[in-house]
């Protein structure tokens, strides 16, 4: 029998997953696998040679294959160029990856643990959390200049994270007060509301500060334009150790999309793993906006993407999450810096202007996920 | 401890928002029989099979062939007990062959993945079912007599020996509310299972049933054979309906009589 699409056309890039053996369930395939290894190297390669000067791929996929220990290969390149290759673009395009990978990893561990589609780390309030929390302790922690933040004061991750956490603990209480009737749009109304409201908070708080606003917003508009091997040191440990975690709850959280009392008859404890998930994805947002600042959409566009076309499985979901949000924002990151170059447009504008029109693109097409 | 029974209830309460929903229930279910329980809404009867799967804890006593049932670790007492709910979720894009293999959740180590004797238990399953060749359809396109029978396999891939099935005829035509309580019989004989289900319809559930406990007000109202359960004076009395009862072949049949 075969399946009408949402979206009759031939040339659309929205297909039913590839045939697969039918006595394995929809676990990950093999060539998914490859095609994200295969877009984190492209998004890796072109992040690194395109800019203000341009370096030719090949001479980048060489020198980066030298800081392999042991190889030694002939780039071609002269040191001023080496530098812009290791010390400014790399540690940029590297955070980007990250951040990328981070924001949907936890948007897609998000959607699962509370089995709402439209869960998001930016629509959950979390990143309205974690931006509070960071503006609170710029202002008030007398880190009221640009240099206190170059050198990103590990406090900063630490208070994005309890931002974060607070933040999904109210819109997850706001969005639960309607006991019975709580519905996918329940939640999403208490994160825009906790959202509004952490928003004023930080607006108040910078009224107050206003000496502290050029450090604010600098962070607030997304700092890979400054991002040094310093940045990615900090956010990699927290990245890991959330991938780590969300990547092995996989098939648990296919259990809970049968709802939690049926996945307690099935031995699992159902709020135990939610809590434990919502900690790794709020510590994964945490540690990206921390970063970054706040980049909004990644978490819904890149895991939807994945599910319309590879499966619905979090075990299919997630890990590609992990590579093609990657991609994705490294991509975007490419674009943001060469689309008005000289000029850089701040990166949360470029996945908003992108992420706009495509979420009105997922809902269209994905209505039978959706509902 | 071969003589306990499947399921034993002692002066079982349970309270909701104040209000008492069992209050002091009762119920012994041998091993290998069917039991179903009745009674008009909210005379508690899902509460009652909620808190025999052990998904709510209140004051009284619930054993499981003969173990506490708090004394079952999680994953324990999920390969004893099986529950195909009134209306399971359908997670929406899942193939019938994942949605299956959940029911061997309590097989598969936290965190890891399942075996080959894990897909080779759940294909045995598909295939005794009449399933195989659904393994690749979304479970939110099939229909609702198939869905019923897929809900049934991941109950039954769970590998337990007892079985609670809240209203599992409720949304099906009367053929197959046929089809699906022969099934059960059937798989109930040969796996000798024990089966406690709840049912709205009472002429089709006296045909299936060892034995009846009606439920009224939290209370067990009357239990026996479904002949003994299934007067026109209990029904009168708890359900106040209007009904003759009929002597049917394989038990009695309740036809509603309009009241003057």
């Amino acid at each position: 029998m075969t399946r009408v699409a949402p979206v009759a056309r031939d040339s659309s890039p929205i297909r039913p997953a590839e045939t697969p053996n039918p006595s394995r369930p929809a676990g990950l395939r093999p060539r998914w696998l490859v095609a994200g290894l295969v877009a984190v190297l492209v998004a890796l390669v072109a992040g690194v040679s395109l800019g203000p000067v341009t370096i030719p791929p090949g001479s980048v996929a060489a020198e980066l294959l030298n800081l392999l220990p042991g190889v030694h290969l002939e780039s071609g390149l002269n040191e001023r160029e080496i530098a812009i290759v290791t010390e400014l673009r790399l540690p940029r395009v590297v955070l980007g990856l990250l951040v990328g990978g981070m924001l949907a990893l936890a948007g897609g561990c998000y959607q699962g643990v509370f089995r709402n589609p439209l869960a998001d780390p930016y629509l959950l309030g979390v990143a309205a959390g974690a931006g509070l929390a960071v503006t609170a302790v710029i202002a008030l922690g007398g880190a009221g200049s640009e240099g206190a933040l170059t050198g990103l004061p590990l406090t900063i991750p630490l208070a994005a994270f309890v931002g974060s956490l607070g933040a999904v603990a109210l819109t997850y209480l706001l969005g639960a007060a309607g006991g019975r009737s709580r519905s996918p749009a329940m939640l999403i109304l208490a994160g825009v509301a906790v959202s509004a409201f952490l928003s004023a908070g930080q607006t108040y708080l910078l009224q107050r500060n206003a000496d502290s606003i050029q450090a604010v917003y600098s962070w607030l508009l997304g700092r890979l334009a400054t991002a040094g091997w310093h940045d990615v040191l900090l956010v990699l440990p927290y990245a890991v150790l959330t991938a780590v975690v969300v990547l092995l709850h996989g098939r648990e959280l296919d259990v809970l999309s049968v709802g939690d009392d049926e996945a307690s008859s099935l031995g699992l404890h159902p709020q135990r793993s939610r809590y434990l998930l919502i900690a790794a994805a709020s510590l994964g947002t945490a540690a990206a906006v921390s970063a970054t600042g706040l980049i909004g959409f990644v978490g819904i566009i890149v895991p939807h993407t994945i599910r319309l076309l590879a499966g619905s499985s979090y075990r299919v979901i997630l890990p590609l999450s992990l590579l093609f949000g990657a991609a994705f924002l490294a991509l975007t990151d490419v674009a943001a810096r060469t689309v008005a170059a000289p000029a850089e447009i701040p990166i949360g504008v470029v996945t908003a202007l992108l992420g706009g029109p495509f979420f009105v693109l997922i809902l269209r097409t994905a209505r039978r996920v959706l509902t | 401890m071969s003589a306990a029974p499947a399921v034993e209830v002692r002066d079982l309460h349970v309270t909701m928002d104040r209000t008492p929903i069992l209050a002091g229930i009762d119920l012994t279910v041998a091993v290998g029989e069917w039991v179903t329980v009745i009674g008009p809404n909210g005379a508690g009867k899902s509460t009652l099979l909620r808190a025999v799967g052990g998904l709510l804890a209140a004051p009284g006593a619930v054993s499981l062939f003969g173990t506490p049932i708090e004394s079952l670790p999680r994953r324990n007492r999920a390969r004893v007990v099986a529950t195909v709910a009134q209306s399971p979720v359908v997670p929406p894009g899942m193939p019938v062959l994942d949605y299956v293999l959940l029911g061997r959740t309590p097989y598969i180590p936290p965190l890891g993945r399942e075996s080959a004797a894990d897909l080779a238990a759940v294909h045995e399953v598909l295939a005794r079912l009449d399933l195989t060749g659904f393994v690749r359809r979304e479970l939110a396109t099939l229909s609702g007599g198939e869905r019923q029978r897929v809900f049934l396999a991941r109950a039954l891939a769970q590998g337990a020996t007892l079985l609670l099935l809240d209203e599992p005829t409720s949304a099906l035509d009367i053929g197959h509310q046929q089809e699906v309580l022969d099934l059960v019989d059937q798989l109930r004989r040969e796996h000798e299972l024990t089966v406690v289900a709840t049912m709205h319809d009472l002429s089709i559930a006296g045909e299936y049933a060892d034995r009846m406990v009606l439920l009224a007000e939290g209370r067990v109202a009357a239990a026996g054979t479904p002949r003994e359960v299934l007067t026109e004076s209990l029904l009168a009395e708890h359900y106040k309906a209007s009904v003759r009862v009929l002597d049917g072949e394989h038990g009695p049949l309740i036809v509603p009589v309009r009241r003057r």
